[in-house]
């Protein structure tokens, strides 16, 4: 057994990040980390995007200081294609990180962040283009930019400056990376089915596919054919009752109690809209009428969380 | 004389509104600058995607001194009037103040001199500058980093960096103008290209800071970055054989997307030429900002973009261009699969999902439109010389692209995208065609239909939205137009003038209407039913009959404005419209035309005079004596009654031997310059009436029988055109 102990597990190249989907992630978290960044796991809920991750969505609001880094895998299930196409996926990854206040070098750490993931920056034709960020669900905006490399996007950057209908004060910058994007780029692969997820090669080798391609037929099939309709508009309903039941529950004068969970029941109200409408039974005016439900649900969570004590309230 | 250069350093300005950011800064800046007295010899602005830059040349180093005098009341005025004097000129005591004399009055009064030393230019300009860029007009702007937990935190466009501002003349060096804003102090050090040359650049005045930045890879000024892209755009393209397709508002937006133009080349599998070549511009152009080629030889589409880079890169621009022909390639992958689903699909199999999509609330769904332009198609189909059964499908295919994959990707290939579709799947080449450009035209440069089931079709699909937002009573008013109806207008207006097009507007507005009624008594019956409503008092609200009507006037509105834009007489419209059943657009357009030649003519101007004239009269004696008397003047004149040769000359002209005047028959038969001609012969007879004839005579039945004859001319006159609504 001794050999074994002295040798190392594997080569250390294993994790470089133009070699392994898992490899660019743990770059992007080290690299972050080393900016005193929280380096936090997924949120434990369905959601549409990684703003959604109550790090983001409720740390945004207040003038507490909060940095931090994640990854969130991310449902959008009207984007699902089967497994079929080789750039759409019902489910992906985004990297997401929140500095509040936004710090003056912000773009200058973005691109310092390319760098260690491998994009060389004399090379590539990195460019931030006009791209203003809005969540009508979330009652969120911001301005920034969609970040292009040789006319990709690769990430979101966005100095938010509304959030749950709360002006941000300090505005916080929050940058979202399309993981599966920038690892094709980087492995140069045409399909993210064909990203090498662990860096390895022959039999060892595991596939973006291995990992995900059932999921992406059998979610699709759920999504657009066998999701029960009438039992996800009820489950709506009582996540939106839920949500305002909590928060009534949680009041207490000048302080809320019960955000989080409430702020949960907002989560799970948008992600069952989002599956209601890949099964095409909302109509244009419904769907107006079910984002401003989701919508206030977010308002009313975001002024809750100004009376906890992360949200800023004097104890 | 000294020269001012401001810049601001921000990150990335959207590219759409760098042009104006510029304007706006050497507005406001100037404007402050006169404001306080400061003159200049000229003033020009910039922007890159990260700066905006202003150069002001020839400003005086100080402001002009101020002299001014304030006259005071009279020695020996009341203490209360003399403290008033002295508070508003600013003196401390009368010592102060001078005293003069009335040269008039021979009085003596106070005189305050008030000279004020004008202020340092460098100064004003630490109080200008500020000012400007905390009031800046920015569509959007924003708060950033810490500074923005204060809601009085300086907006910008993005976050802001640097400023730059000197004031000096050439022979100096040139000072910083003191001020900070939002926590920025003004220094006299810029930035370089992000990439290429990062670092802090020291800069004197404009004259070396435009070098300074080019040779960090920073070309300032916008339209010489474009005349770099466009003639780099076109020499690569020639050099491999091929032609740009130029894009003039593609090249404004890429020119602010970088400061140091690159233009590279990249290809594209030539399996995707199969697709449309619009779908692949489309594509192509709003994904990825870039051009598209064609073969210089064959004029189709080549497997070639161009791109616009922003960094020189060591490899001569290969990764990036590999790089963003991968990208293209993932795009024509996706408009590839959609245009091969598509194609799957039967457009007239498109049609149930309409009837999931609202068109308008109140107007109902996209489906039930559709019906009514098969309708209305088939029954203009004759009218303008199409085959009705052609027309009718072409109406009811027509929207069948909107639920397509394409479509719902590139909305503007709305139309386009039918026809490809309608041509594939075995439609007749006049109902593909008629697909393809019912939706034309879209502007005064667009192309307008020719052909009859085009026509057909496109007329209705612009007189139902008409005929639709009026009886919903969703009008345009004043800048807003969200329905685009003043458009859909000057459409059937350009279509029924340009192809000479003979139609009774308003029968055709009229009957439309009434399907349009049956829609909306329907769609408010179904409401009322789903809402469980009382049946009984189920009535449907209808638009106002009055709704065909108003929309000819809305047409005659934009007559006026498609002639003006022609350049054209736009102001004789009134006077053809004001007769009565005006609704033939070509005919209305003849008779302006015939109007305007003959009004050019000394003939035409002269009756123009004359009726005037008497309508002058009429007016003033119907105005004196009433109503009652105003409607007698409308009887017959008598011919018994008449004297004067003149009189009976011009009584002759207006109804020769009692049969109909001459013009009326022309204008019967639509010949319209023949009942100019026919006019202008009643010139001299009218002159000579009122030469030699006097109205206002003593003897009340004369008096009476010319007013009368005068109201005959008056009718006459007018039954060929208003004329008391022609203008000058």
């Amino acid at each position: 057994m001794t050999e074994v102990l002295d040798k190392p597990a594997s080569p250390t190249n294993l994790l470089d990040p133009a070699r392994s989907f898992q490899g660019l992630i743990m770059t992007l978290q080290r690299f972050w980390a080393e900016q005193g960044c929280v380096i936090l796991q997924p949120y434990d809920m369905e959601v549409g995007a990684g703003t959604f991750h109550p790090a983001t969505t409720l740390r945004a609001l207040g003038p507490k200081p909060w940095k931090a880094a994640y990854v969130q895998p991310s449902r959008r299930p009207k984007d699902g294609r089967y497994g079929e196409n080789p750039n759409r996926l019902q489910h992906y990854y985004q990297f997401q990180v929140i500095l509040k206040p936004s710090p003056r070098d912000l773009q200058t750490l973005y691109l310092r962040s390319l760098a260690a993931i491998g994009v060389d920056l004399k090379l590539h034709d990195i460019r931030f283009v006009e791209d203003d960020w809005e969540s009508p669900t979330l009652g969120a905006w911001g301005l920034g930019w969609e970040c292009w490399c040789d006319g990709m996007e690769v990430s979101q950057f966005t100095y938010f400056q509304q959030v749950a209908g709360v002006e941000c004060a300090p505005v916080a910058g929050e940058l979202t990376y399309g993981l599966e994007r920038l690892a094709m780029y980087v492995q140069g692969v045409e399909s993210v089915f064909d990203l090498n997820f662990n860096g390895r090669e022959g039999d060892e080798k595991v596939t973006y596919g291995d990992v995900f391609r059932q999921a992406e037929q059998e979610y699709s099939r759920f999504n657009f054919e066998a999701a029960d309709v009438a039992l996800l508009a009820r489950h709506f309903r009582d996540a939106e009752a839920e949500c305002k039941a909590l928060l009534t529950a949680g009041e207490a004068g000048e302080r809320a109690l019960i955000v989080l969970p409430a702020y949960d029941q907002c989560l799970k109200a948008s992600h069952l809209f989002n599956l209601l409408d890949a099964r095409g039974v909302i109509s244009v005016t419904e769907r107006q009428s079910y984002i401003l439900r989701v919508r206030e649900l977010a308002k009313a969570c975001g002024a809750a969380w100004l009376k906890t004590r992360a949200g800023g309230a004097e104890d | 004389m000294p020269d001012l250069l401001l810049e601001l350093f921000s990150e990335e300005i959207p590219a759409r509104m760098q042009a104006q950011a510029a304007d706006d800064l050497k507005r406001l800046v100037t404007e402050a600058l006169a404001e306080k007295g400061l003159s200049y010899e000229g003033a020009a602005s910039f922007a890159t995607p990260r700066r905006l830059a202003l150069h002001v040349a020839g400003l005086p180093a100080r402001q002009p001194d101020l002299r001014e005098e304030k006259k005071g009341p009279r020695v020996g005025s009341p203490e209360a009037a003399v403290q008033g004097f002295l508070k508003s000129a600013g003196l401390a005591s009368l010592a102060e103040a001078k005293i003069e004399v009335d040269p008039k009055k021979k009085t003596e009064f106070y005189l305050a001199v008030v000279e004020r030393k004008g202020q340092a230019s460098l100064d004003v300009l630490a109080e200008i500058l500020p000012a400007v860029i905390k009031r800046f007009p920015w569509p959007k702007s924003m708060r950033w980093g810490a500074a923005s937990v204060s809601p009085e935190a300086l907006r910008w466009v993005r976050p802001l960096h640097a400023i730059v501002a000197t004031f000096g003349p050439e022979t100096e060096d040139p000072e910083i103008v003191a001020f900070a804003v939002g926590g920025i102090e003004a220094s006299d050090v810029t930035f370089g290209h992000r990439f290429m040359a990062p670092g802090p650049i020291r800069v004197r005045r404009f004259d070396d800071y435009a070098p300074a930045l080019e040779k960090a890879k920073v070309v300032l000024d916008p339209a010489r970055r474009r005349d770099i892209i466009l003639h780099d755009l076109r020499d690569l393209a020639f050099a491999q054989g091929l032609d740009l397709i130029e894009d003039a508002a593609l090249l404004e937006e890429v020119a602010g997307l970088v400061e140091w133009p690159v233009v590279l080349i990249g290809e594209f599998d030539a399996g995707f030429l199969d697709i449309p070549p619009e779908v692949i511009r489309a594509t192509i152009r709003a994904n990825q900002k870039c051009f598209v080629l064609t073969d210089a030889a064959t004029g189709k589409l080549a497997n070639k973009f161009a791109l616009v880079a922003n960094i020189d890169a060591p490899d001569g621009g290969r990764a990036i261009a590999a790089g963003n022909a991968r990208v293209v390639r993932a795009r024509l992958s996706d408009a590839k699969f959609f245009w091969e689903t598509d194609l799957k699909v039967q457009l007239v199999d498109r049609l149930q999902k309409l009837e999931a999509v609202t068109f308008h609330e109140k107007l109902g769904t996209q489906r039930a439109r559709i019906d009514r332009l098969v309708a209305l198609a088939r029954t203009l189909a004759p009218q303008v010389g199409a085959d009705p059964e052609l027309a009718a499908r072409a109406a009811l295919l027509a929207k069948a692209d909107l639920p397509s994959e394409m479509v719902g990707e590139f909305p503007e290939l709305q139309g386009l995208m039918g026809r490809y579709y309608a041509a594939a799947q075995g439609e007749p080449p006049e109902v593909a065609a008629a697909i393809g450009d019912h939706y034309k035209p879209q502007g005064q440069t667009d192309r307008v239909p020719a052909a009859p089931v085009t026509i057909a079709v496109a007329l209705a699909d612009k007189i139902d939205i008409l005929t639709g937002f009026w009886a919903i009573d969703e009008k345009p008013t004043g800048s807003k137009d969200p329905y685009a109806l003043r458009r859909a207008a000057l459409g059937v207006i350009a279509i029924i003038l340009e192809n000479g097009l003979r139609l009774r507007l308003l029968d055709i507005l009229a009957s439309h209407k009434k399907i349009v009624d049956d829609d909306l008594r329907k769609l408010q019956l179904e409401r009322a039913r789903s809402e469980g409503g009382d049946s009984r008092a189920m009535t449907g609200q209808v638009g106002p009959n009055t709704v065909p009507a108003e929309l000819l006037g809305f047409f005659a509105d934009r007559l006026k404005i498609y002639l003006r834009e022609r350049g054209a007489r736009h102001d004789l419209i009134d006077a053809v419209f004001a007769l009565p059943g005006q609704d033939d657009l070509t005919l209305i357009l003849r008779r302006v035309e015939a109007l305007g030649a003959f009004l050019a003519t000394e003939d035409g101007a002269n009756l123009l005079a004359g009726y005037r004239r008497a309508a002058n009269i009429l007016r003033a004696e119907e105005k004196k004596f009433g109503a009652d008397e105003a409607a007698s003047y409308e009887q017959p004149f008598a011919p018994s009654l008449l004297t004067e040769p003149e009189e009976l000359a011009l009584a002759g002209a207006l109804a020769p031997n009692g049969a109909e005047p001459p013009w009326a028959a022309a204008i019967r038969d639509e010949d319209f310059e023949a009942a100019m001609k026919a006019l202008a012969q009643l010139r001299a007879p009218v002159d000579a009436f009122f030469e030699k004839v006097t109205v206002n005579v003593p003897d009340s039945a004369l008096r009476l029988n010319r007013l009368r004859l005068l109201a005959g001319l008056r009718r006459a006159v007018n039954g060929v055109a208003d004329f008391s609504s022609i203008a000058g």
